[in-house]
């Protein structure tokens, strides 16, 4: 494997350099996306657009600013989000089944907007604020419930978030099956990632969050690499072991829980982006972070233009598309190449 | 001479029961110290509550003569290093990341390993001959190369103290004496004062300057191994009989069943 013969250790101007090759392909993508659509808009078009010579009545400006623009960044900024939560919560739960999910702080985050739906709340404000408050309501409950008062354990964590899972999920179904006929189409698609309610409001809040929560959990970067090979481990090496996963996990809880109530649950991206960013780009953390959450933003804007365009003029959950095609190209790295977690 | 790590009347217990009980040891530069004892007896609590994992409830660890609970873990990591049981590896790092994660406590915390961290990475591979393993992954090696690894890191971290706790527990005859011979010469080449637990007395024997014998938390015998590993001695904390003779190879004592 080519990463593994590499006998230089990571630099910085490394990691700035492949973030950059990644930041090229990610602007490449997105405004690949822009083009793409059940509208087609063509190359002189959009060359028009951008040298504003475009007339201001144009249809074309519309789809691109008002329909397609939002969409493509939310869909960037969800799938950047996922992926970094999956990284971390892969690392501090020592867990490669691990995903942002996992802790059922998304579970809170879909309840608080199924009751949003069922009580017939707007998709700009009403229901990802009803979201963001479950999702809230959740990270309470497992820092109460999971963390003891020795520290917080990965496997009562762990257990927490199970317990929370289910006991949501039996709540979202107690509410779909009193639902109007005419909201079980929203919340199904909400459950399975629906980017079609984009606007810019959420993004200008979504985005610096996103920025933040990086720089953060980048700076605990080699904290992280040293916590995947065991707490004590971690903690004899100098790692202030309950600072770094009580800081990383309140991060990523509040990141992952502000994604998804503007996204809906998107599965399947966080798990296997970060999988595989470790399989190319090795386990350090330093270089993983920044390679997983653009990636997945590429990978996410792909997956949604594919999900408007797929069955034009109608729309599926971009949920669909990535389990549809995550799943095989998942198994088929895992036969080729051999996953890179722990065989013992 | 000043000791490096020294133990003064150390007491410690879980939850009820004492696990240590009234520990003095000091450890020095150049010495290896053994730790031998029947299961249970506080060895590897002992080591636990050398490096600072366990704090004791009573008595105090002076690093250097300073007490180690005042300093920071950053600052214990630069002068105790501790090679495990158990490792394990969830991620495939190579051995290079894994013994530069040895720099860990000397590197600020956006600050990347340079040329001098890579290098000291790299003579602590040689020093324990495995620099022929740097590009490998850490799950592709065997189970004598990952403890020379480990032993590694250690040395990375630059350490006064080395604490090994059972290093050739899971090895062959072959690589016990190799890992021997290799904790003995970086306590002379590096000045190191070494602390390991192990059940071979043999090998203690004839690679420890010093041997400490628990038996129920306390150190029961202390001293060169001429002196303290006798049929009695071991009689005693082991509670089974032996025959002591000594090894006409090294001229050191050898203990044996008794039947």
């Amino acid at each position: 494997m080519a990463e593994m013969t590499r006998k230089e250790p990571l630099t910085l101007s490394r990691v700035i350099w492949v973030s950059a090759i990644f930041c090229l392909c990610l602007s490449g993508v997105a405004s690949s996306a822009l083009m793409i659509g059940t509208a087609e808009v063509s190359l002189s078009k959009m060359a028009a657009l951008v040298t504003g010579t475009l007339p201001a009545d144009d249809p074309v400006r519309l789809i691109v600013f008002k329909i397609r623009l939002p969409r493509i960044l939310l869909a960037g900024l969800a799938g950047f989000s996922l992926s970094m939560g999956g990284v971390v919560f892969q690392a501090l739960l020592r867990n490669p089944l691990a995903d942002p999910f996992i802790l059922g702080v998304s579970s809170g985050a879909a309840f608080g907007a199924i009751l949003g739906i069922f009580l017939g709340f707007t998709f700009s404000l009403g229901i990802p604020s009803m979201a963001f408050a479950g999702a809230l309501f959740t990270v309470y409950l497992i820092l109460t419930i999971g963390a003891k008062r020795s520290g917080i354990e990965s496997s009562s964590i762990l257990l927490t978030g199970v317990i929370i899972n289910a006991f949501f999920t039996a709540l979202i179904m107690f509410f779909i099956s009193f639902a109007a006929d005419s909201r079980l189409h929203a919340m199904l698609y909400w459950l399975y990632g629906d980017l079609s309610q984009s606007r810019f409001g959420p993004l200008i809040l979504l985005a610096p969050v996103l920025f933040f929560a990086f720089a953060l959990l980048f700076a605990y970067a080699k904290d992280l690499n040293l916590l995947t090979a065991g707490e004590d481990t971690a903690f004899l090496l100098g790692v202030d072991v309950e600072r770094a996963k009580r800081v990383c996990l309140l991060i990523v809880s509040l990141m992952i829980g502000l994604t998804v109530s503007f996204s809906g649950l998107i599965g399947f991206v966080g798990l296997i982006i970060p999988h595989i960013a470790r399989m190319t780009f090795g386990a350090d953390h330093r270089l993983l972070l920044p390679t997983a959450s653009l990636g997945g933003a590429v990978f996410m804007i792909a997956a949604d233009t594919l999900a408007r365009t797929i069955i034009s003029p109608s729309e599926l959950p971009v949920g669909v598309i990535t389990a549809f095609m995550g799943a095989p190209f998942f198994i088929y790295l895992l036969k080729s190449r051999g996953s890179q977690w722990s065989r013992s | 001479m000043e000791p490096v790590l020294n133990l003064r009347m150390v007491s410690f217990k879980y939850k009820g029961e004492w696990v240590l009980k009234d520990i003095h040891l000091r450890t020095f530069e150049g010495e290896i110290v053994g730790v031998i004892g029947p299961n249970g007896s506080g060895k590897s609590t002992l080591l636990k509550v050398m490096d600072g994992v366990l704090k004791p409830q009573e008595g105090d660890i002076l690093l250097k003569s300073r007490p180690i609970g005042s300093l920071a873990r950053a600052e214990v990591a630069k002068e105790i290093a501790m090679v495990a049981q158990e490792n394990y590896f969830r991620f495939a790092f190579s051995v290079l990341e894994v013994v530069l994660m040895g720099r860990f406590p000397h590197l600020r915390r956006l600050q990347f390993e340079g040329e001098r961290d890579k290098d000291i990475a790299l003579n602590a591979l040689k020093a324990t001959h495995a620099l022929h393993l740097s590009n490998r992954s850490i799950h592709e090696i065997s189970g004598g190369e990952k403890q020379r690894v480990l032993l590694a890191r250690a040395l990375a971290q630059e350490p006064g103290v080395v604490l090994l706790d059972e290093p050739t527990s899971f090895l062959d005859l072959k690589h016990k004496r190799e890992v021997f011979r290799l904790i003995s010469s970086l306590s002379t080449d590096r000045k190191l004062a070494v602390v390991l637990v192990s059940h071979d007395i043999d090998l203690i024997a004839q690679y420890c300057g010093r041997i400490v014998m628990m038996k129920d938390g306390i150190i029961a015998f202390q001293g060169p191994p001429e002196v303290v590993l006798t049929p009695e001695s071991i009689e005693k904390i082991y509670d089974c009989p032996v025959f002591v003779d000594i090894n006409p190879a090294t001229g050191k004592p050898r203990v044996s069943l008794r039947g």
